[in-house]
């Protein structure tokens, strides 16, 4: 057993769990959504073991490091990422719906790691530029805050569709299963403040990081660039609901176009543009 | 919020309005510079936009964009709306964290979203007796006073928290400055010092020492004030042909004196007097370090040959050169020698560099090493604001924690006994985290039975 088979079976968990939990949303029978919880646990769980046995096989050919330093390896985290901190925001808040939003991001995520051949999943030396501490530090805030942006997007979009549904009588409606309008927008703000906090903490390992390895902290590559403008989107939409009391629709769309902004910084610049940055592009 | 009347121009520098508008248009505008290729050579963009295009682009100074008048002017713009904008709140704040709170009137705390009612036998000690157990057991230290309907006992956690924002707000405006400080345009425009703060690089070739280094861009060379030698350039490769590390070896001499000798490495560079070289690049010369040993260390020779040259050893009596090599790129692998003691054959062989090969002639045992001549290529950094920068950016975290995740909590209980038996009234406000302080409260209250 090796871990890209690990990641194989996680990769299929998901995939049912989302279903299950599409099943909850849509017919509202708790059982399949018990279901879908327990196998994004069980995924959560196998794919947790995948990334240790992983570290432990770059061991085995001699150029061990941390399994977060390739466009596949950083894929399978946040993909770790989101389930994590979904399952936990699940266990807290109780609003098990919301899976059927969410875990289709962990599938997605594991599922274009195994199959883009844009990405290559084997395990390679490190250059000299990515032996550092402050990459694993660096890779490991951000991607935290990135798992925690795509729940708050997935938020904002439920809080759409609910709201476009109308506010039917409860009971009614494919939506109704769903937590309501206030909740979703209280879970939302709470998700983009976690999600801000690591978000920073990711920009500044990553400049301290580029200071050790380039001697420069910041050098607008656009990598950089897109990281802070995704800052300032979600700096703007905090002083917006704290100050300018902002809440519901405006801030379901801002939390997605935050995502949007997370998911270019990641894809977008590795695929599109050019920059220091580039390993995401073998 | 709005005062009676208030300079226009402070009012806008005040206003939020301002900071989200300036958050957008940073988000909007910066994206520009990730589409079009920063700080290109002019002809680039001639060719890939046209003329037209690319004047208008010259003229928004759009191929260094951040590094432009109007972006720095947004930036600006930025940093004054933060430091008006809080210095305008923080009196407010500090109103709010001296108020008096023993002089809340019972019917304010009747309005508090947290409320509690607990009636005890007997009279205004037991009553209390009760209050000061509830709080100290929670660790809270009240206070108290005696109002006309009853007697107020207070307590308040987490009060500074308050200041949370304003930690965020300076740390923002703590690495501007750091940045401010540590550039190099700064220093040569502002300060007329470009020693101060700079951005540069040298190439250092094996066994050589430079005192400048060449700042960026202009190349204008800048005195260290001491040299650098480099002792040695080496680059390891994985199996697998990827490099795996590249390495200098160093010497600060100052004053004719070996200060220190060390490693630099990607990653790990070395800091002297406030100046950071960095491995940054490399230059492979066609020219080899050849060392020659005869016997046991009888002899020993070490020199620096060109290849497809006949070099004398005369000590030795030994005629030797490289007379072929195996290149990969510019990086020379493997060299073929040609050695003689002017008995018999010459001897003739291939060696990788880096490795020994023992040559056996008449007239002794030879060692023979070859290592190509290498330049190593130093980044060279002064930035005296890079502790303001990461101090901000640990203020930051802090700041963000606090506002995020703390919370100013108080604790009312008002007092009210008819000899026989005693009400009390709790109440409780928190600025964040509502819902957490409603559980701590309910225990403070004695009421989540
Ligand atoms: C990108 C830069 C900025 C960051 C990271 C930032 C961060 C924060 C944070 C973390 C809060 C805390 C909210 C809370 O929990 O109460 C806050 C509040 C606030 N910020 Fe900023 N801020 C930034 C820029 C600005 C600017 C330029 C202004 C200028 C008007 C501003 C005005 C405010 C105000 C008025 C509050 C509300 C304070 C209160 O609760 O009374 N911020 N900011």
């Amino acid at each position: 057993m090796d871990s890209s088979q690990l990641f194989g079976i996680t990769m299929i968990a998901y995939l049912l769990s989302s279903a299950f939990y599409l099943a909850l949303f849509i017919f509202r029978n708790s059982t399949p959504g018990f279901i879908g919880m327990l196998l994004a646990a069980a995924g959560l769980l196998i794919q947790t073991v995948g990334i240790g046995l992983r570290w432990y096989e770059s061991y085995q050919i001699g150029i061990g490091h941390a399994p977060l330093t390739n466009m596949y390896e950083s894929l399978v985290f946040f993909s770790w990422c989101t389930a994590l901190f979904y399952l936990a925001m699940e266990l807290k808040y109780k609003t098990r719906v919301i899976g059927a939003f969410v875990m289709p991001f962990a599938f997605i995520a594991l599922a274009y790691a195994s199959f883009s051949d844009r990405i290559n999943d084997q395990i390679s030396p490190l250059i000299p530029a990515l032996q550092s501490n402050w990459l694993i530090a660096h890779v490991v805030t951000c991607f935290i805050g990135y798992g925690a942006f795509a729940v708050a997007g997935s938020l904002g979009m439920i809080y759409l569709l609910k709201k476009s549904a109308g506010d039917k009588p409860a009971q009614e409606g494919l939506f109704s299963s769903l937590p309501e309008l206030k909740i979703i927008d209280d879970l939302t703000h709470k998700t983009i403040i976690f999600g801000f906090m690591w978000l920073s903490a990711g920009i500044i390992t990553g400049a301290i990081w580029a200071n050790e390895a380039w001697g420069t902290y910041w050098s607008w590559d656009p990598k950089e660039t897109w990281s802070i403008i995704t800052w300032f989107v979600y700096a703007l939409t905090l002083h917006a609901r704290f100050t300018r009391g902002w809440s519901g629709t405006r801030i379901a769309w801002l939390a997605i176009i935050g995502f949007v902004a997370v998911f270019f910084t990641y894809f977008g610049v590795n695929f599109l543009l050019s920059g220091l940055h580039s390993y995401g592009s073998s | 919020m709005t005062k009676t009347s208030k300079n226009p121009l402070l009012a806008f520098f005040s206003s939020v309005q301002l900071a989200l508008f300036l958050l957008f248009l940073m988000a909007g505008t910066s994206i520009i510079g990730t589409i079009i290729p920063q700080n290109a050579p002019p002809g680039r963009y001639l060719e890939q936009y046209g003329a037209k295009m690319a004047r208008f682009m010259e003229l928004l100074n759009l191929t260094d964009m951040y590094n432009s008048r109007w972006f720095l002017l947004l930036l600006l713009l930025f940093a004054l709306n933060l430091i008006v904008c809080s210095l305008e709140r923080i009196p407010q704040v500090i109103k709010i964290i001296k108020r008096d709170n023993l002089d809340t009137s019972a019917d304010r705390l009747e309005k508090m979203g947290l409320r509690a009612r607990v009636t005890l036998p007997g009279g205004a000690q037991e009553g209390e007796a009760h209050i000061r157990k509830v709080f100290q057991q929670q660790g809270w230290k009240p206070q108290q006073r005696q109002q006309k309907d009853g007697t107020l006992f207070f307590a308040e956690k987490g009060a500074w928290t308050r200041f949370g924002v304003y930690i965020v707000h300076l740390s923002i405006l703590i690495v501007l400055l750091g940045a401010l400080i540590g550039s190099s345009t700064v220093a040569k425009k502002l300060l007329r010092d470009p020693s101060f703060a700079f951005k540069g690089s040298v190439m250092i070739p094996e066994s050589r020492q430079s005192e400048v280094i060449y700042a960026f861009k202009s190349g204008t060379p800048i005195e260290l004030g001491f040299g650098v030698r480099c002792d040695y350039f080496t680059i390891e490769y994985y199996p697998n042909g990827m490099p795996k590390t590249y390495l200098s070896k160093v010497t600060v001499v100052e004053d004719g004196a070996e200060v220190l000798s060390t490693d630099i490495k990607v990653n790990s560079p070395l800091t002297y007097k406030g100046i950071t070289f960095y491995q940054s690049s490399y230059q492979p010369y066609q020219d080899y370090v050849v060392t020659l040993q005869k016997g046991a260390a009888e002899l020993q020779t070490s020199s620096i040959i060109p290849h497809s040259q006949q070099q004398q050893w005369s000590e030795a009596g030994i005629t030797y050169g490289i007379i072929n090599r195996e290149n990969r790129g510019e990086v020379t692998r493997r060299v073929k020698v040609w050695l003689s003691d002017g008995q018999g054959e010459p001897s003739i062989f291939w060696v990788n560099l880096g490795q020994e090969a023992l040559v056996e002639r008449p007239s002794g045992s030879y060692t023979f090493q070859a290592k190509q001549l290498y330049a190593t290529g130093l980044q060279v950094t002064k930035d005296p604001g890079v502790w303001l920068v990461y101090g901000g950016c640990i203020l930051m975290l802090i700041g963000l924690y606090v506002a995020f995740f703390m919370s100013h909590r108080k604790l009312f209980a008002m007092l009210r006994s008819d000899g026989s038996s005693a009400t009390i009234l709790f109440a409780g406000s928190a600025n964040k985290n509502k819902v957490g302080f409603e559980k701590k409260f309910e225990d403070l209250a004695g009421t989540n039975r």
